[in-house]
């Protein structure tokens, strides 16, 4: 398993229109990072024969039936897995498992969202249901949000550990540093920790900077066999290892508020690629709030449990600091269609191909991604490297 | 401006039938299947540690802990709009399991994790009754 990951690369990757994008479908924002994408490897959509995909609001359903007509593709392999925000990283490993097998040769992996046109603003209802069948009928008529179950892990961390609300806006404050060097983010002005300790309570203990932006945005990221990749225009980007797993659905099922199966996930990765901690050079970590980030260091095991607080502090994430981590300004002030983890892809992809200019990490070799989705559900966590 | 929206309610089925007639008749009950001997929340089909069909209701004590919760000032819904603040909390319940709920009654800057507190019911429609807690 591991020598085929090995064999496969990534070879394109770009962002559609991201931000405030209201002419834009978000089937069509999809299609356009793909297209850019392809046209990053040097490689056409005739080539495309795996979609992977997934669209989780209104009129996505059958995600890779309707994005492969969409763009005209006819998939020999496909794959919709559903996990929320870690799906497109999870996909990396599908992807490299089905071409290191012979089952596609070039496979695309997209995404695309209107959340904040759909939402008519950053502050709009997420749902409207008035009745709810299934499961969620159990959270829901309490008044769950993706920020309550956030809110509910961080009160729980810090009540075990004696993590502060400074410690949390360390990350909020390292992120916005990184996004102020890149042109394409949102939220560009710096940030200081009384900022994001002042900022408004949306559910005690997070503040609205602690919490990920809401944007319209697509993005594509092309794999394909190792031995093609030297062929095509850019420097391969090695897939050395991946992870994947799942713990619950809701946040109630959630076996400890305080560790994601990135302890599983991240496990196999670095299993799978050979490698430890202190060889990564660059961490892209899915940040949809400040606790996010906290849980996933710890469950990674770049620190201890319990001692993510003390791991960022001091601005270690932040640019020249020891530990470059969201380099390209994250869900916090890049961008944030709903699903963050491809963009976690695009950046690693890049900062290896050493193209990001003034945030570019000197160096950078070796990548891990590691999305989260869900309400701290699911993950996947991948380590990408120069060839 | 339409009439604002009533909060999401649920719609009983199959698995969770018994425990919203129960809730409506003020009772709080709790599944234990009658193989392995665990208790369960929410109500399934099947027990999750062992897949079992054989799965008994058993009247709960009602008691139990606050695991964790937050005070949300943004309602999620237009239904809660005039709702807010609100306690979201997740509750460790003395038979085991753990469930979402609100912490009412109380001032919610007084909750705190590890606070005990007993079940109460919101008759929040004629047809559906929510089961919450407030302290002890």
């Amino acid at each position: 398993m591991a020598n085929a990951l090995r064999d496969v690369a990534i070879v394109g990757v770009a962002e559609s229109d991201i931000g405030r994008v209201p002419d834009k479908s978000k089937f069509r924002l999809s299609a356009e990072a793909s297209r850019m994408a392809l046209e990053d490897a040097g490689l056409s959509v005739g080539d495309v024969d795996g979609l992977f995909t997934t669209i989780i609001t209104e009129g996505g359903q059958f995600s890779s039936m309707l994005m492969a007509e969409y763009m005209g593709i006819t998939p020999r392999y496909t794959d919709s897995t559903s996990i929320g925000g870690s799906s497109f990283v999870v996909y990396v490993e599908h992807a490299a498992m089905a071409i290191a097998a012979g089952l596609c040769d070039v496979a695309l992996i997209c995404h695309g969202s209107t959340n904040i046109s759909d939402r008519g603003g950053r502050g709009g209802p997420v749902s409207q249901s008035t009745e709810v069948f299934g499961p969620t009928q159990f959270e829901e008529p309490y008044g769950v949000s993706t920020v309550g179950a956030y809110a509910l892990a961080a009160q729980r961390h810090m009540h075990e550990y004696g993590t502060t609300l400074e410690q949390l806006a360390e990350i909020a404050v390292a992120t916005r540093k990184w996004a102020s060097l890149n042109p394409k983010a949102r939220m560009r002005d710096p940030i200081t920790i009384d900022d994001v300790m002042n900022s408004r309570v949306i559910a005690s203990p997070l503040h609205l900077l602690d919490c990920c932006l809401v944007t319209d945005a697509g993005g594509a990221v092309v794999l394909t066999s190792l031995e093609r990749a030297r062929d095509l225009k850019k420097a391969p980007v090695r897939v050395l290892g991946a992870g994947e797993a799942h713990s619950h659905r809701m946040i109630s099922q959630m076996p400890d508020l305080t560790q994601t199966t990135a302890a599983i996930s991240g496990k196999l990765a670095f299993e799978r690629a050979g490698l430890t901690h202190s060889d990564i050079d660059v961490a892209e970590i899915y940040d949809s709030f400040t606790i996010t980030v906290l849980l996933s260091l710890e469950s990674l095991g770049f620190c201890a449990k319990g001692e993510g607080g003390a791991f960022v502090s001091n601005q270690r994430t932040a640019p020249g600091g020891e530990f470059p981590m969201n380099t390209q300004g994250g869900a916090l002030s890049y961008t944030h269609p709903g699903m963050f983890g491809i963009f976690t892809i695009i950046e690693a992809v890049r900062q290896v191909r050493g193209e990001c200019g003034p945030r570019q990490v000197p160096g950078a070799e070796v990548a891990l991604c590691n999305g989260t989705g869900g309400t701290l559900s699911s993950t996947g966590t991948i380590i990408l490297g120069r060839d | 401006m339409a009439a604002p929206l009533p909060p999401p309610l649920p719609r009983p089925y199959q698995d969770t039938a018994a425990y919203w007639q129960a809730a409506r008749e003020h009772r709080f009950i709790v599944q234990k299947c009658a193989d392995c001997a665990e208790f369960q929340f929410y109500p399934r089909g099947v027990c999750s540690h062992c897949l079992s069909s054989a799965l008994e209701w058993e009247e709960a004590s009602g008691r139990g802990e606050v695991y964790s919760f937050s005070i949300n000032y943004r309602a999620p819904h237009p239904g809660f709009a005039d709702k807010t603040p609100f306690v979201l909390a997740l509750v460790t319940l003395a038979e085991g399991p753990r469930m979402m709920t609100n912490i009412v009654d109380c001032d919610p800057d007084t909750v705190r994790i590890g606070m005990v507190v007993t079940v109460t019911f919101d008759d929040v429609t004629e047809d559906v009754t929510l089961p919450k807690f407030r302290p002890l």
